[in-house]
């Protein structure tokens, strides 16, 4: 159980911050296909961060100091890397679907082309192979936090709570869940988020009480960049291994289901992200899992294949909205180019 | 000179030559920037690279002094062609899409569908029991039916449940990645005889004989002498079957009532039903027709008898389904364009596969090349005016009211409509 907990959360996580990253974007009236894109971008910046950080010693001094509290540091200072350069990333789909009146479809398609192109492009000039590595060694150990980490005994009995939320577990899932809070808070019920919101649903009423169409949605797609970017590196740290090798799997487009799935609103969203993120956990394990630890491997013995629980995910994304299509609220100015001249 | 400028169909050929030609810059400045900052590349390599990326098909390699050689290369030629022939296919299925208003990134999909049926078929069928012409017929429409089927659920989804078909196109993408994946993990068509291919699935050369697959009894796309012509490379007959299929699709589209209502439907779709055209059945339709279009590059390109398909693909879709988007967008959606098109996204696939092999470079940069086209295809409709430029400025003084060029691809359905906020 305590697996499937947190195998679920290390799944969730970035799907929930990406997705949220979307709604960022698709509130303020711009389609963000790119979130794949960036999400790429903003995993190769993060783990090159650490890789060089790494070369310059710095990261092996805490290391070898055993000073975890900087570990940590490095961890935060690396998903701030990933979401500046996320954030300046994106900077090229609001310059074309804002400034020049873009398709922004094909824009995100161009971003997504872009990314794994140019991360590829470095990581082979600059590790002669098709993945770079975050640090040499078992580098996801040095991130993870262990009951030794908190200053408990290695066979310390932390109860349900303690071993499923402290132990081997990542900072940076909890410190998603909080951004992921406070975003969601500054969208409902600050004016800020409320005059971004507007400029998604009617930017020409916005524009007439003095709003900037322009400055909001720069700010959408910035925002939704520095998420998405910051999305992408948590998922090569706590899913693939530390290691960035132009691609996230289709996380990015998974987040842009979860998204839709979650009505573009905050609270759906991250209930859609977790039961996704069951589903990840799920195919990935699902012949070791023991849900309630009585050492039967139920999910093995019914004996469905791995591939089912892969593909389910997008099969209910389809199945809901074919249901749900009626009555689902994307933002209306969503897609369409802001014209001052038209009505 | 200024009444030729002044046409519209110039001016879309030139704003796609000069999105050609910026991509390319692009390309070659980063080239001189790695270069650069790279000690072991140093300028002289950068000037490889950079001389590479705009001539790299005409590159023959190096000479005994470590020198650039150029020429003519037949192999380089021929497998530009060979590799073109799935591109034109998955481009053909964007640009028919984008016609009738919609885009279609679900070519993947198709294509990996297209796959799958294709080589089910042609290894399912033993040898012998059919003539080998009819094998490969069978195997090539089987492929088509598959990505018409697979197409066609964005399409009714888009249709009758008013679902973005952006949003149903990634998603039967995935379905189909692990599908299809999930299908060859318990086929028998896993390469088992070549003891260093794991992860492959058999090539159609190799035909089922008494239970066991032995390679030379299969079937493959003709030669037709195109192998003499280009020595050393792959090339086969496929790219003329390419070709033809874009002529009929330049057909389809331009001769005939079910095109003219396709493209009714992508103008505007409430117009077209107005005028009584069956809207919901075109877009099913014009989905469908988009699909067989991508399943019929996998055929082809599976048929060829010297490639070979990489069955755990669950967590990549092919990049020849997403290179269909680029090779639409710089032939303006027109299916004779797309023939062109397709051919210099293959040359710029050769050209990496040069970078790789004659300097410090790799071949992701044509990708990134690739990529800076596609985003200045996005805003065509800006550079169109910056072409147009003065000669406009003077024709706005002329005529204040004129509007100006009608806009490029505009998939307006994709932007209007999401989820289903319209009934």
């Amino acid at each position: 159980m305590t697996f499937l907990i947190q195998q679920t959360l290390i799944y969730a996580v970035p799907l929930m911050i990406v997705a949220l990253a979307g709604v960022f974007a698709e509130r303020s009236g711009i389609i963000n296909l790119a979130l794949e894109g960036i999400m790429i971008f903003g995993a190769f910046m993060g783990v090159l961060f650490v890789n060089l950080s790494q070369t310059a010693g710095w990261f092996i001094e805490a290391k070898a100091a055993g000073d975890w509290m900087a570990l940590q540091g490095f961890e935060l200072l690396a998903m701030l890397v990933a979401a500046l350069m996320g954030a300046i990333f994106s900077l090229l789909l609001s310059f074309a679907s804002i400034n020049l009146r873009a398709d922004q479809t094909i824009g995100g398609t161009a971003l997504n082309l872009m990314a794994p192109a140019l991360v590829l492009f470095f990581i082979r000039l600059i590790a002669n192979q098709n993945t770079l590595q975050m640090a040499t060694g078992d580098s996801a150990s040095w991130f993870m936090i262990k009951k030794s980490t908190l200053g408990f005994d290695k066979n310390a009995d932390l109860g349900f709570l303690g071993n499923t939320l402290l132990h081997k577990v990542y900072l940076a899932t909890y410190v998603c869940i909080l951004i992921f809070i406070i975003l969601s808070i500054i969208l409902y019920k600050t004016r800020f988020g409320l005059r971004m919101r507007s400029c998604g649903e009617n930017p020409q009423a916005a524009d007439s009480l003095g709003i900037n169409v322009y400055k909001m949605r720069y700010a959408g797609v910035t925002i939704s960049g520095a998420l998405a970017g910051m999305g992408g590196f948590v998922y090569s740290l706590t899913t693939a291994n530390c290691t960035s090798n132009g691609d996230v799997a289709g996380f990015g487009f998974l987040a842009l289901a979860v998204m839709i799935f979650g009505n573009w609103k905050p609270l759906n969203i991250a209930g859609a992200s977790l039961l996704f993120g069951l589903f990840k956990c799920i195919a990935a394990a699902y012949s070791s899992l023991d849900i309630n630890g009585d050492g039967v491997y139920m999910l093995a013995q019914i004996g469905i294949s791995s591939h089912l629980y892969r593909m389910l995910p997008y099969v209910i994304t389809l199945v809901v909205l074919a249901f749900t299509s009626k009555g689902s609220r994307a933002p209306k100015a969503e897609g369409i180019p802001y014209d001052k001249g038209s009505r | 000179m200024k009444a030729f400028l002044k046409k519209e169909s110039t001016q879309k050929l030139l704003a796609s030559l000069l999105s050609i030609l910026i991509g390319l810059v692009v390309g070659a400045i980063v080239v001189l920037i790695v270069g650069l900052f790279n000690k072991s590349i140093s300028l002289k390599g950068a000037w490889e690279g950079i001389r590479l990326i705009f001539i790299g098909i005409l590159s023959t390699g190096r000479s005994a002094s470590g020198a650039l050689t150029w020429g003519f290369n037949p192999a380089s030629i021929g497998n530009m062609l060979f590799r073109a022939t799935p591109l034109i296919m998955t481009g053909l299925s964007v640009a028919l899409a984008f016609k009738t208003g919609l885009f279609n990134i679900g070519a993947p999909g198709q294509y990996l569908m297209g796959t799958l049926a294709t080589l089910f078929i042609a290894l399912s069928i033993p040898s012998g029991a059919l003539p080998g012409w009819l094998i490969w017929l069978l195997a090539f429409l089987g492929g088509l039916l598959a990505g018409a089927l697979w197409g066609a659920i964005p399409g009714l989804v888009k249709a009758f449940l008013n679902i973005n078909e952006v949003l149903a196109c990634i998603m039967t993408n995935w379905i189909a990645a692990n599908l299809v994946t999930w299908a060859f993990d318990v086929s028998n068509l896993k390469n088992m005889v070549e003891g260093t291919k794991s992860g492959y699935i058999y090539k159609t050369t190799y035909g089922l004989v008494d239970g066991s697959y032995v390679d030379g009894a299969g079937v493959a796309t003709a030669k037709l002498g195109l192998d003499k012509l280009f020595p050393g490379s792959q090339i086969n007959a496929g790219i003329l079957v390419a070709i033809l299929l874009a002529i009929g699709v330049y057909i389809l589209i331009s001769k005939t009532t079910l095109g003219y209502e396709l493209k009714a439907c992508g103008a505007n779709r409430h117009a077209a039903r107005y005028a009584g055209i069956h809207d919901k059945r075109n877009i099913v339709l014009s989905m469908a027709l988009s699909g067989a279009l991508a399943a019929a590059g996998a055929s082809l390109y599976f048929l060829s008898g010297n490639t070979e398909f990489f069955w755990s693909t669950y967590q990549s879709l092919p990049a020849a389904g997403f290179n269909g988007i680029p090779v639409a967008l710089l032939a303006l959606n027109n299916p004779i364009g797309v023939i062109f098109s397709a051919i210099f996204m293959a040359m710029l696939n050769i050209v990496g596969l040069q970078l790789t092999n004659l300097t410090a470079y790799n071949e992701y940069i044509t990708d990134v090349i690739i990529a800076v086209i596609v985003y200045l295809s996005a805003f065509s409709l800006a550079i169109r005016m910056l072409i147009a430029g003065r000669s406009k400025k003077k024709k706005a003084a002329e005529e204040p009211k004129r509007t100006p060029t009608e806009p490029p691809v505009k998939p307006e359905d994709a932007k209007n409509e999401k989820g289903g906020d319209k009934a």
